[in-house]
């Protein structure tokens, strides 16, 4: 199932957000998508992920629906939005009961996630006991567990340190490699963005518009620390971002 | 500077980071009772205190144990206990379904926040003849009494706690497709227990209160009806005896609070 955003535009109010954007999300691509602060990353996310409706303009969903897929758009949030009183096994569970998958089925989607996401021996553990690299890691667990067509992500990776970032990076591009999903990967790390993205998405100051879409080629598995070519990308990216992001915060002032 | 710091110390950096952080401290609490009751003792054994102002702690134990081997405490405080958890047990379930009403949908916050706001304020003792004319003097105007006095204090601190519930947590809910029953029943509702559980201990206590007081109005059995006769009487030992039991009453429902939270609430940081 591909996705396609056609002329999206949005206003808050008087403030427009959002002006005309439109977009292809292939499946099984990652879509990385940047832009300076309150250029309306996350509101675009929230349309594709249908929590809020754009002004004018429409999210499309091309293709059937995967038929395993419990709920085709999954969020993975920046401050992890785990259930404090659920351990890490309830956490997960809570998404799959609504879908009647209760006892031994769900135990079994439970404990392949854990799995795949290295969190095996935590099923039984509270969030307030895990760091917050592990807190995502459930997050992103819970979010494979009701097998998403596609992931979006609003800066999962932002709360964490760099070391913990570093790692989780990894397990995602391990992830994908072993299953590919689609992904709407929205970010302030650049660096992240070249790592994961098939396809990055730079969006202007607000209003934001696409200001360039940068495409990446090498394989995600062999992007490894210190790539020359990704160093070049990154680079490159920063030199457009450079100018948004200088403008972008003159305009604040100017309020 | 290698020299100066040889022939001085270095001092120590101050530590400043101690307090706001309460810990438990459980015999602090009994040890206050018992200094306070041996001074009360103490001064009422010596004459320092006339027994017109205060009876002897230990004649209060005694007139208690009196009541106790008559049965009579029983007869006055199975009564007391059944109208308590009747009534507030109405009047707190009917508060936080309100309150999570008034929490969730903005119509109803709309009608009935102001409603509440307005209610609150009555002394409900005021209307407590108001209730025996609608219900009668028996059972249930005490039930109503005591139901509607808990009934308010319930709503406010049940939809303070649904605002505070995180909502990226709700939102999260959405984004898995949860149902609205199921945000609420396991979300929501969990997310406010703690505040909800807290504006139980202030429920309670106002319904102690104001068991005494419909008590005292006209029961023939019950607590408020036994320190009413005793303070009639001038029977200082009786009235406290009474005032006791209500304190304890009080301490054991603090207490049990206080066990759900431990046990509900241990998820939190
Ligand atoms: N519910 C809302 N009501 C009014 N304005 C909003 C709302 N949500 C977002 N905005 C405004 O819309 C703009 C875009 O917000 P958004 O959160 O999408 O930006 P962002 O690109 O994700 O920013 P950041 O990088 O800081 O996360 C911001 O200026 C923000 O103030
Ligand atoms: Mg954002």
């Amino acid at each position: 199932m591909d996705i396609q955003l056609s002329n999206i535009c949005h206003s808050y109010g008087s403030v427009e957000v959002i002006k005309n954007i439109s977009f292809n999300i292939e499946s099984g691509k990652i879509v990385c998508i940047v832009g300076p602060s309150g250029c309306g990353k996350s509101t675009l996310l929230r349309f594709i992920g249908g929590l809020e409706r754009p002004t004018s303009g429409e999210v499309l969903q091309l293709g059937a629906v995967p038929k395993d897929s419990l709920n085709p758009m999954t969020f993975v949030f920046q401050d992890f939005a785990l259930l404090p009183w659920r351990t890490v096994g309830g956490n997960i569970s809570l998404v799959l009961e609504d879908h009647g998958i209760r006892g031994a089925k769900a135990n079994k989607i439970i404990d392949d996630v854990l799995s795949r996401t290295n969190l095996a021996d935590f099923k039984n553990a509270l969030p307030k006991q895990l760091s917050g690299g592990m807190k995502q890691r459930v997050a992103i667990a819970r979010a494979l567990a009701v097998n998403p067509a596609v992931m979006l992500l609003d800066e999962p990776l932002s709360a964490l340190d760099s070391q913990t970032r570093e790692l989780l990076i990894d397990d995602l591009v391990d992830l994908w490699s072993k299953k590919p999903f689609t992904a709407v990967y929205v970010t302030h790390n650049l660096e992240e963005a070249v790592r994961l993205g098939h396809s990055i998405l730079v969006l202007s100051r607000r209003p934001g518009e696409i200001r360039e879409v940068v495409t990446i080629d090498i394989p995600l598995k062999d992007r490894g620390y210190g790539n020359a070519e990704l160093e070049k990308q990154r680079k490159y990216l920063w030199e457009i971002m450079r100018n948004e992001a200088k403008a972008a915060d003159l305009e604040l002032i100017n309020v | 500077m290698s020299d100066k710091l040889n022939v001085e110390r270095p001092e120590v950096v101050k530590y400043r980071g101690g307090g706001f952080a309460p810990k438990p401290h459980r015999w602090v609490g009994l040890a206050v009772f018992v200094v306070l009751i041996l001074m009360v003792e103490l001064g009422t054994q010596t004459g320092f205190i006339s027994n017109l102002t205060l009876p002897k702690p230990s004649d209060v134990l005694i007139t208690f144990s009196e009541l106790y081997e008559s049965g009579l405490l029983w007869q006055h405080l199975i009564p007391s206990l059944s109208r308590l958890v009747i009534g507030s047990i109405i009047g707190i379930s009917l508060g936080v379904s309100v309150g999570i009403m008034i929490g969730l949908f903005s119509y109803v916050r709309a009608g009935l926040v102001p409603l509440v706001a307005a209610l609150f304020p009555i002394p409900k003792i005021a209307l407590l003849p108001l209730f025996v004319i609608w219900f009668g003097i028996d059972e249930t105007s005490k039930y109503a009494l005591i139901a509607f006095g808990t009934f308010t204090p319930t709503v406010v601190a049940t939809y303070g706690a649904v605002d505070n519930v995180d909502r990226t947590l709700i939102r999260m809910g959405q984004s898995f497709g949860l149902s609205w029953f199921s945000i609420v029943r396991k979300i929501v509702f969990p997310g406010a227990l703690a505040g909800i559980l807290s504006g139980l201990r202030i429920s309670i206590a106002i319904a102690i209160i104001l068991l005494v007081a419909a008590e005292m109005l006209g029961a023939e059995y019950g607590i408020g009806a036994y320190i009413l006769e005793a303070g009639s009487l001038y029977d200082l030992e009786r009235l406290f005896v009474g005032v006791v039991i209500l304190s304890v009453i009080g301490l054991l429902m603090s207490a049990f609070i206080g066990y759900f939270e431990r046990k509900l609430l241990n998820w939190r940081v």
